[in-house]
């Protein structure tokens, strides 16, 4: 079986051809980086996504602090992230690259700010 | 009045880089002058990643991409001032700004840089009947307000246009618990790149309608609903397909407007297309040393070309004040031929010693076709290209070797060819 779908590791947007032999991918063609091949595999067995969103932050410039998590997390998990994210509240100062939440919902990734506040 | 060797206005992606480049080149006296409460423009709330993957080879979100640049902006002491509205700029390079601790500020420049970025569509300038009750807004407003105010505009979305910020906001919304009913897009194609349309509307099963238009919005006080119609292939919508979607918010991303009030009052030459300022390959207007770049100049599709451009207006505008500027230039006018809507530069001067890599956008989505360079009638370069879309721009290299060989008589072309 083939699947086509685009690549989202850039914004090139490659169309990418994955020929299935049930579940295993047996080859990528379409894509024009080491990158592509990647997300295709990953999105076949497990699709990931990087999640940016903010926390609320609390004697800042602004009220939120914008944040993104340092590794892709499974795409079924990130309205379970949002809801502890909407949870957190942080103090000012933040910087950018601090670590908000640590090992977010044990997905191993961290959810770091991405601006100063 | 105060003198500066080069007044930057607008202290965003375009703005940093170009006053950075300029310091490189060995510019001591520079100013930036910057509207909003920080430097970073637009990008302080363009929260997503996608930004830095060509200059940067890594995946910013804004906020990270501009820290980059205020840092190195810091770093090298290039003063600026925030808050600060710039009101005129004149033919003889003074400018006035305003703000609350200088008053009025008139400064006398050598060369000034046009970094003003652009603003959205506004719903004033769609032509959408019925009532006019608060819920209607523009995609970038209510990302301000999500991403920087930290407060949510609305539950229930219709958003009116697919360009990238229409589609990004469509993501946000949704993970922040809102209900994103539809995006609608008048034309038949997306404005957006492709992978936004798959990470945020396929991602979340929200549904795009091509060829769609909002025709009407209800409701008194706030938003009730709008009034959703197909369009022909001229772009009128169609009696009889009308549907009543219920809704307490529309966003619009119908589109961006290079922000030039500033260039038209000082009489610059502009392009009827890209609505920004005509440029030789510095990104010098037809008034010397008055230099434009970012999206002032043509709106980018990726912050990453915006810096690149604007590392090229920086130079031009340090080499202006050191006087270093080619003595003879003579100035072809590019021809955009089939297929191509405008190119950046507009003008090339022949005498240029080194290579010119010309930006341009395609007028519709093209499936396997070429890029033709054609130089006094000789193809130079023909490019296969799996697929051109009006949302991603595209470039080719005027070679200086070619260059060389040209008279101002000679046509340059760019076209697509099928």
């Amino acid at each position: 079986m083939t699947k086509t779908m685009t690549c989202v590791a850039c914004p090139l947007g490659c169309q990418l051809s994955v020929t299935l032999d049930g579940d295993t991918v047996v080859s990528v063609t379409g894509n024009t980086c080491k990158r592509g091949d990647a997300y295709a595999r990953t999105e076949i067995s497990n699709p990931v996504r990087s999640l940016t969103t903010t926390v609320r932050c609390e004697g800042g410039l602004h009220p939120v602090v914008p944040v993104k998590t340092t590794l892709p997390i499974p795409k079924d998990r990130m309205f379970e992230c949002m809801k502890l994210i909407n949870e957190t509240v942080v103090q000012a100062p933040v910087e950018v690259g601090q670590v908000l939440i640590h090992n977010i919902l044990g997905t191993d990734a961290h959810v770091i700010a991405t601006n100063n506040n | 009045m105060l003198n500066y060797d080069l007044v930057v206005i607008g202290g965003g992606p375009a703005g940093m880089a170009a006053a950075l480049r300029a310091r490189d080149f060995g510019i001591r006296d520079i100013i930036i002058l910057e509207r909003a409460e920080t430097l970073g423009g637009i990008l302080e709330q363009c929260i997503h990643t996608g930004f830095g993957l060509h200059y940067f080879g890594e995946e910013l979100s804004g906020p990270e991409y501009a820290a980059r640049f205020i840092e190195l902006v810091e770093d090298q002491k290039i003063e600026y001032k925030v808050d600060t509205m710039v009101t005129d700029v004149t033919e003889d390079k003074v400018v006035t700004a305003v703000n609350k601790t200088d008053g009025l500020l008139k400064i006398q420049a050598k060369a000034v840089i046009l970094a003003m970025g652009c603003r959205e569509r506004p719903r004033g300038a769609l032509s959408i009947a019925g009532t006019r009750p608060s819920g209607i807004m523009t995609a970038g407003t209510a990302q301000k307000y999500v991403n920087l105010d930290g407060y949510m505009p609305g539950k229930e979305i219709v958003i009116l246009g697919s360009g990238d910020i229409g589609l990004i906001m469509a993501r946000r919304m949704t993970l922040e618990g809102a209900h994103v009913k539809m995006v609608c897009e008048l034309m038949p194609y997306s404005g957006g790149l492709t992978r936004n349309i798959v990470q945020c509307l396929d991602d979340f099963g929200i549904p795009l309608h091509l060829s769609t238009t909002v025709i009407a919005t209800h409701g008194n006080g706030r938003l009730e609903g709008v009034t959703i119609a197909k369009v022909d292939d001229k772009l009128n919508p169609i009696p009889g397909t009308e549907e009543y979607v219920a809704c307490d918010t529309l966003m619009l991303s119908v589109g961006l407007i290079p922000e030039n009030e500033l260039t038209k009052n000082i009489g610059i030459g502009m392009d009827r297309i890209t609505n920004g300022a005509v440029v030789n390959e510095m990104r010098e207007t037809d008034h010397e040393g008055i230099f434009a770049c970012g999206n002032v100049l043509h709106v980018h599709d990726l912050v990453d070309y915006v810096t690149l451009e604007a590392q090229i207006a920086g130079e031009g505008a340090a080499r202006y004040i050191l006087g270093q500027k080619a003595a003879a230039a003579e100035y072809l006018t590019l021809t955009a031929g089939n297929g191509v809507r405008y190119t950046v530069p507009q003008r090339v001067n022949i005498r240029s010693e080194e290579s010119v890599k010309v930006y341009f956008r395609v007028g519709r989505i093209y499936k396997n076709a070429k890029v033709v360079l054609t130089c006094a009638g000789k193809v130079v370069s023909s490019k296969k290209k799996v697929k051109l879309a009006p949302g991603e721009m595209e470039n080719v290299i005027i070679p200086n070797e070619v260059l060389a060989t040209l008279t101002v008589n000679d046509e340059i072309k760019i076209e697509v060819e099928e």
